[in-house]
């Protein structure tokens, strides 16, 4: 499905460190690079299908009941600790983040200071600062209501999905279809989740025990799997491979000497070490703008609408 | 209480969620800082997956969820489409609980 292929690589030589060809689009559209793949940036000669509303629908729709079955057994586990059914669901709007509401219910299941378990919870949710910052490139910003509620929809699926579905900018044809691109899916993706999430914590918290486990159909095992196919086209780059071993070898290294959330946060610094990787000349504006023209990768010289 | 400490963590989250959407979108970052948003995802997404697929809590364990992942890293090497990666994750991990191979 991917048109990635090791001779257009070569071809390109070093500026193929970052990643050269978009990730396939999980409808099974084949993405842009066609025999255009390399020209000169902002030609407009981007023949890749619009992304539809009913594409994104489908992509979204199995997120959605994954995410539900998770809120089921939230709503359950939340009034099995306590919290009155309406509590429970005002806590999945209010929050909207899964594992630190998890987190939460946990301690006061235990018996433990309320506090202690918003501050478990908050602890979890640090890596939103860093996952906002990823989603923001692509975000258009605008008044202060449209900017707080794109901040509402940060979760793990929107913000993993939607940047991941498009794959890394520079390996993008056009920048600016890469942003719209980006933001559509992240909205469509995030309002999916608000909906099953908080639906699903209704009815686990009022209709009690009638749910199963997730755990029995691999759902657990869902996300994690979605995450690695999501992460494949880093993987083509030095630093993107650079951050992402770190980034495992730090949240496992952590894993069991600190408190839950703190080994995401520190995988973050996996992408501040990789960093550190020299960058391909001409891969990106960044370092030589002149350069860029000639690269295919001549985001930075588009304006930020 | 409860409910002081429920608000204490929906409004210290989304503080945290807005801080990109409010200081950094819209506008032109520092080359350093743009570089570094396009490889944070590379980092936090293998983090996820490996925290969440050999992670229980505070300990590591194996479990029916490498299996999972596994079969899902040959179906993301075979270049499969996003669905059948995620169905063969979650699959191959309740096939094996199914069978009482692993927990």
């Amino acid at each position: 499905m991917r048109p990635f292929n090791r001779t257009t690589r070569e071809v390109r030589g070093e500026a193929a460190d970052d990643p050269v060809v978009p990730t396939g689009h999980a409808d099974g559209h084949a993405p842009a690079p066609g025999p255009g793949d390399g020209a000169a940036p902002g030609s407009g000669s981007v023949d890749a299908p619009e992304l539809s509303t009913r594409s994104l629908l489908v992509q979204t729709f199995p997120v959605a009941l994954a995410v539900g079955a998770y809120g089921l057994s939230y709503g359950v586990l939340a009034v099995a600790a306590g919290l009155s059914p309406g509590l429970a669901t005002l806590s999945s709007l209010l929050v909207l983040a899964g594992g630190s509401q998890f987190a939460f219910v946990g301690v006061l299941a235990g018996g433990g200071n309320p506090m202690a378990g918003a501050i478990g919870g908050l602890l979890l949710n640090v890596r939103y600062l860093a996952f906002g910052l990823a989603i923001a490139r692509a975000l258009p910003g605008g008044p202060w209501w449209r900017r707080g509620l794109d901040s509402y929809l940060i979760v793990d699926e929107s913000v993993a999905l939607a940047l991941g579905s498009a794959g890394p900018e520079s390996a993008h044809p056009d920048p600016t279809r890469w942003r719209t691109d980006v933001v559509r899916r992240f909205r469509v993706m995030g309002w999916g989740v608000v909906i099953a999430w908080i639906s699903a914590t209704a009815v686990g918290s009022y209709g009690g025990q009638l749910i199963g486990d997730p755990e029995v159909l691999g759902l657990d095992a869902a996300f994690p799997a979605g995450f690695l196919a999501l992460l494949a086209p880093w993987l083509r780059s030095r630093a993107g491979k650079v951050a992402a071993v770190l980034g495992v070898v730090l949240a496992l290294a952590l894993t069991p000497v600190t408190p839950p959330g703190v080994p995401i946060i520190a995988a973050a610094l996996g992408g501040v070490l990789a960093l550190r990787v020299p960058q391909p000349a001409g891969s990106l504006a960044v370092t030589s703008p002149a350069t860029d023209v000639a690269a295919s990768a001549g985001p930075h010289e588009q304006e930020r609408p | 209480m409860t409910i002081v400490a429920l608000i204490a963590l929906a409004v210290g989250t989304y503080l945290m969620k807005s801080v990109g959407p409010f200081a950094a979108a819209g506008r032109e970052l520092p080359p350093w800082l743009d570089r570094l948003a396009t490889l944070l995802p590379a980092a936090l997404l293998a983090a996820l997956v490996a925290t969440q697929t050999v992670g229980d809590g505070a300990t590591l364990t194996v479990d029916a969820r490498l299996a999972g992942v596994g079969a899902a890293a040959v179906a993301v090497a075979c270049k499969a489409p996003f669905g059948v990666v995620v169905l063969a994750g979650a699959g191959v991990t309740a096939l094996i609980r199914l069978l009482g191979w692993g927990g």
